[in-house]
């Protein structure tokens, strides 16, 4: 089984020489730690800034630059910033090349659901919903089932969705699954000491197991 | 060039009245009207429906004009970091309208263009559809939005001449230009006024057409949400 450095290492892996991505809150901030040090991408951080760099030290912390979840940060040379409008722009033309985020349930057709639970306080979508109906490749870190032990990866999502049929992939804290187009999760690699079976009965939604899977490699 | 300094915040926001629209830029507490806000807590205005991407926190930002009952309804995209805006949420005292980040400065982009309505891909399928024609190009699902307008904008940036020219800095620029183009009257605090022909005209994020009053703010606080450093 994976923590939250686990699925952020194996995320990770999915990082290609010279994409654009956009890290949600939570884990999916935590992937930057983890991706190699010889490939060339470029963060966005959807309130105006394209080349997010390391968190500050103490000396040069600046007000004025913040990451979407409010922490103060630094930027990479080469660095360039823009308004709301134009950060929007550039996500739904298209052009930033993986979306990661966190997400509450993923229906086996990706429809995701991750802002919004009946009877508790809304805090709103932020850019989840613009992110998930542009990007081109959708990667959802999750847990795989709720503490009380109900699967999250469902035939259909229970709560208010934030997007149809938009996530790709979803790496969880069992396993790495693919979302096939005409519906289904198809298991491509199982977390450390995780079994097959363990996985089955964790996943509510059609569950597609092709030949032998193998354990992921966390370095 | 056209003068449109004036002293101070309260000179500028003199005549927001009750009930009004005002857009207020930020993106959490970065880029933030922080002295236009402290006069509308002077001018004991109420009513008042604000456009903004959150609602600050509880003892900074639009938060203050919470505590002081003087908003009416807020439009927003997050408001989580608020406790006295979950209460009068929930007890009714406060409307909120919730909308997609990206459709919200889209919106008031619009509004600030002259374009009445677009497509957006955000929301298709979910409860921010509810309501809105949506129609189909080139084989994908849209939604209508439409613009967003101000009586007053309210936005914050880094330098500013008299004739209302603004730059902004680092990501405190977010969605102060915007909002800047769709107020019916823009108010431009900056932290530094100069007289006109001091900014670099490749250089000016906002011409000064849009904006109507500016000043130079005082004591900026500029607070930090999340004050993150390297281990």
């Amino acid at each position: 089984m994976l923590d939250k450095i686990g699925i952020a290492k194996r995320i990770a892996q999915e990082v290609q020489d010279g994409m654009y991505i956009n890290l949600g809150i939570g884990i999916p901030t935590l992937v930057a730690n983890y991706i190699p040090k010889n490939m060339n991408v470029v963060l966005q951080s959807e309130n105006g800034l394209l080349g997010i760099g390391p968190f500050p030290t103490e000396e040069n912390i600046d007000p004025d630059l913040i990451n979407a979840g409010k922490q103060t940060i630094t930027m990479m040379p080469g660095s360039a910033l823009f308004n709301s409008a134009e950060s929007f722009a550039m996500i739904r033309s298209g052009k930033v090349d993986l979306t990661i985020l966190g997400a509450m349930e993923v229906s086996e057709y990706g429809d995701i659901a991750n802002w919004k639970v009946p009877g508790k306080m809304v805090k709103g979508m932020g850019g989840a919903m613009d992110l998930v109906a542009s990007a081109k490749n959708i990667i959802v870190a999750m847990q795989h089932c709720s503490k009380e032990g109900a699967s999250k990866l469902l035939k259909k999502c229970t709560l208010p969705l934030t997007g149809l049929r938009c996530v790709k992939r979803i790496v969880s804290d069992l396993a790495v699954l693919d979302v096939l187009p005409h519906g289904g999760f198809r298991l491509l690699q199982r977390a450390p000491g995780v079994t097959v079976d363990e996985i089955k009965n964790a996943t509510e939604g059609r569950l597609i197991i092709d030949g032998e899977i193998p354990e992921m490699v966390i370095i | 060039m056209i003068n449109k300094g004036v002293k101070n915040a309260d000179e500028a926001i003199r005549d927001i009245a009750d009930n009004s629209v005002l857009m207020l830029g930020g993106f959490g507490l970065c880029g933030i009207p922080e002295n236009c806000i402290a006069a509308i807590l002077r001018s004991g205005v109420k009513g008042l429906t604000c456009i903004s991407n959150n609602a600050g926190v509880d003892d900074f930002g639009i938060g203050l004009m919470l505590k002081t009952r003087q908003v009416k309804k807020m439009i927003s995209s997050y408001v989580g970091e608020n406790a006295e805006f979950e209460r009068q949420l929930l007890s009714g005292e406060l409307e909120v309208e919730l909308i997609p980040q990206g459709t919200l400065a889209e919106r008031i982009r619009a509004g600030g263009s002259g374009i009445p309505a677009f497509f957006t891909p955000a929301g298709v399928g979910t409860e921010v559809a509810e309501g809105k024609e949506t129609r189909e190009f080139e084989g994908n699902m849209y939604l209508m939005e439409t613009w967003l307008k101000a009586d007053f904008s309210l936005v914050k940036a880094w330098r500013g001449d008299t004739s209302g020219n603004l730059i902004y800095r680092g990501t405190a620029r977010n969605f102060n230009p915007m909002m800047a183009s769709a107020g019916r009257i823009t108010i431009a605090e900056v932290e530094e006024l100069v007289p006109v022909g001091e900014l670099d005209p490749n250089a000016i994020h906002t011409p000064g057409i849009y904006v109507h009053r500016i000043f130079q703010g005082s004591n900026y606080e500029k607070r930090i949400e999340q004050r993150t450093v390297r281990k």
